[in-house]
């Protein structure tokens, strides 16, 4: 397995009596940038907590980090895995500032009883600044928009300093303009840092001009994959979604 | 004024709101935060159901509310966590059961109910040394854990969701918080009483989360209001011959509509029902 940081086997994952998936596998290089495309339904979101432990097998294993995952290793492989979900609605009133937001992130990896030390919050500081937000460090989290919400939820993540990154629909539920600055920083951090990125969307328009891969994903399965060239053609997009879908120029050319 | 401090009972009343006022306000900044007010009525009405069951029984009364505080916050978890019923459905029917077997246990009870209603008003002016002690011993640990894993508790009560994707332990913070809940409830169940303890735990915490924005301050605010409460409501109760009890949730419900109506966040108010934008 080397160079494999994730390797999923015949994973299947059921809520109650719907099956979320039906048998997937998958493998992933350290350092990859895999775009995870499909319907509402197909299983995306579904996949990525197989990664990080926070969705349970019915049958199959994973394998993430040096680890096959079982209940006892998820909590404290979760500490090596950033995770950036959809913009939610968050109470305004809530008593707790971007700063602080931020710095849960590194509150895993800090262990109970141990403080955050100055250089954490240096660190805070710094990341906060990367993806340029450091001017709002002081407001209640409840107040952003949902650009700079996800914005901090990236910081968040970042400061974690994570090995793999798990990014499920960022851009979802936020204005166009939003969309291609968190795009853009999503591709400025994967220049920068090389982590492994599985980013999942159904918005094709969103997909980050860095995926190398793209996995289509279709009532619990993974129906095809490959390089962006070779799947965003009409005629599979179409089988895909089930309806007539333009294929985004931007990242296809 | 100053007269009230003579009497032994009222110095231990005293105390008793100090204690309880800090304990009750500390848990309710997280039942508030996370919006698990229900619950916390839920958990409140177990504890007094098992405190009657055990007058019933001959029992000691706090081991009672202890075991159906804590059976309830673990029933009543996994409930509202895992979704299967609607959660507000679930805890419903969980309140109306503990609130008829406590009506049945106080109904089963042979003779005189006096200590079975002074756990539904409570009687702070009769607090003596044991229960003062069990009260400075859950205030002690209550506090404790709170400055031990406050990063994780903060984490937890504003972002759970993410709590537990950062590898922090949040599934066990969360049931901690909630048997925290039930342990303050059975410890102030003998001054507050079963039907008032939970606006000592709600009301000041309420009040707090309309004036700041820190979690530490609203620890701090909250704390400040449960004890002003307790002492303000006694110093009614001993001026105006009223129940003790009743006054100190009539004083801490007048701080929360004050903060209320003062409070800076009133004008957020919109953010609740605007759409999101970039």
């Amino acid at each position: 397995m080397d160079n494999t940081v994730i390797e999923i086997q015949d994973a299947v994952v059921s809520y109650r009596e719907d099956v979320a998936l039906q048998g997937v596998s998958l493998e992933v290089r350290k350092g990859e940038f895999i775009g995870i495309i499909g319907p509402n339904g197909a299983g995306k979101t579904t996949l990525l907590t197989i990664v990080n432990g926070l969705g349970k097998l019915v049958h199959g294993q994973a394998w993430v980090l040096g680890s096959w995952l079982n209940g006892r290793n998820s909590n404290s492989l979760r500490k090596r895995i950033g995770y950036v979900a959809q913009v939610e609605r968050i109470d305004p009133r809530l008593p707790i500032n971007v700063r602080e937001t931020v710095m849960v992130g590194c509150y895993g990896r800090l262990g109970l009883f141990r403080r955050p030390t100055r250089a954490q919050w240096e660190r805070v500081d710094e990341v906060l600044e990367m993806v340029g937000i450091a001017h709002l460090s002081q407001r209640p989290i409840g107040h952003l928009s949902g650009g700079e919400y996800q914005r901090a939820a990236i910081a968040r993540a970042l400061v974690q300093q994570p090995e793999i990154f798990l990014l499920d629909e960022p851009t979802a539920s936020i204005d166009q303009k939003a969309q291609r600055e968190i795009l853009s920083l999503i591709q400025l951090i994967h220049r920068e840092y090389g982590m492994t990125t599985l980013f999942v969307t159904h918005d094709l328009r969103t997909l980050p001009s860095v995926c190398q891969r793209l996995i289509l994903m279709k009532d619990g399965n993974i129906w095809q994959q490959g390089s962006p060239q070779s799947m965003l053609r009409e005629e599979v997009l179409t089988q895909l979604f089930g309806a007539p879908v333009p294929v985004p120029t931007e990242i296809a050319s | 004024m100053l007269s009230i401090l003579q009497y032994h009972f009222m110095q231990n009343a005293i105390l008793a709101g100090l204690l309880g006022g800090i304990t009750c306000s500390v848990v309710g900044v997280f039942v508030v935060t996370m919006h698990l007010s229900f619950i916390g009525v839920c958990i409140a009405h177990a504890a007094f159901a098992g405190a009657l069951l055990g007058l019933w029984l001959g029992f000691n009364p706090l081991i009672g509310a202890l075991l159906f505080s804590l059976a309830a916050a673990a029933i009543i978890g996994p409930v509202a966590d895992r979704g299967e019923l609607n959660p507000d459905t679930s805890i419903g029917i969980v309140f109306s059961l503990m609130l008829g077997l406590a009506f049945l246990f106080m109904g089963l009870m042979p003779g005189a109910r006096t200590e079975a209603l002074n756990l539904f008003w409570g009687s702070i002016l009769t607090v003596n040394q044991p229960d003062l002690i069990f009260l400075a011993a859950i205030t002690g640990v209550i506090v404790g854990l709170v400055a031990a894993f406050y990063k994780e508790i903060q984490a937890v009560i504003c972002h759970r969701e993410v709590a537990l994707a950062v590898g922090i332990p949040a599934t066990v913070i969360f049931y901690g918080l909630l048997f925290s809940t039930g342990v303050t409830i059975t410890a102030s169940l003998q001054s507050i009483g079963g039907l008032l303890i939970y606006s000592l735990i709600l009301n000041p915490a309420a009040a707090a989360y309309q004036l700041t924005y820190s979690l530490k301050r609203m620890l701090l605010i909250a704390v400040a209001f449960g004890v002003i409460s307790c002492w303000a409501g006694l110093a009614a109760s001993y001026f105006f011959d009223v129940p003790s009890g009743a006054a100190i949730v009539i004083t801490s419900a007048i701080i929360f509509g004050l903060a209320t109506a003062f409070s800076p966040k009133r004008k957020v108010k919109g953010w609740q029902q605007a759409p999101i934008t970039g």
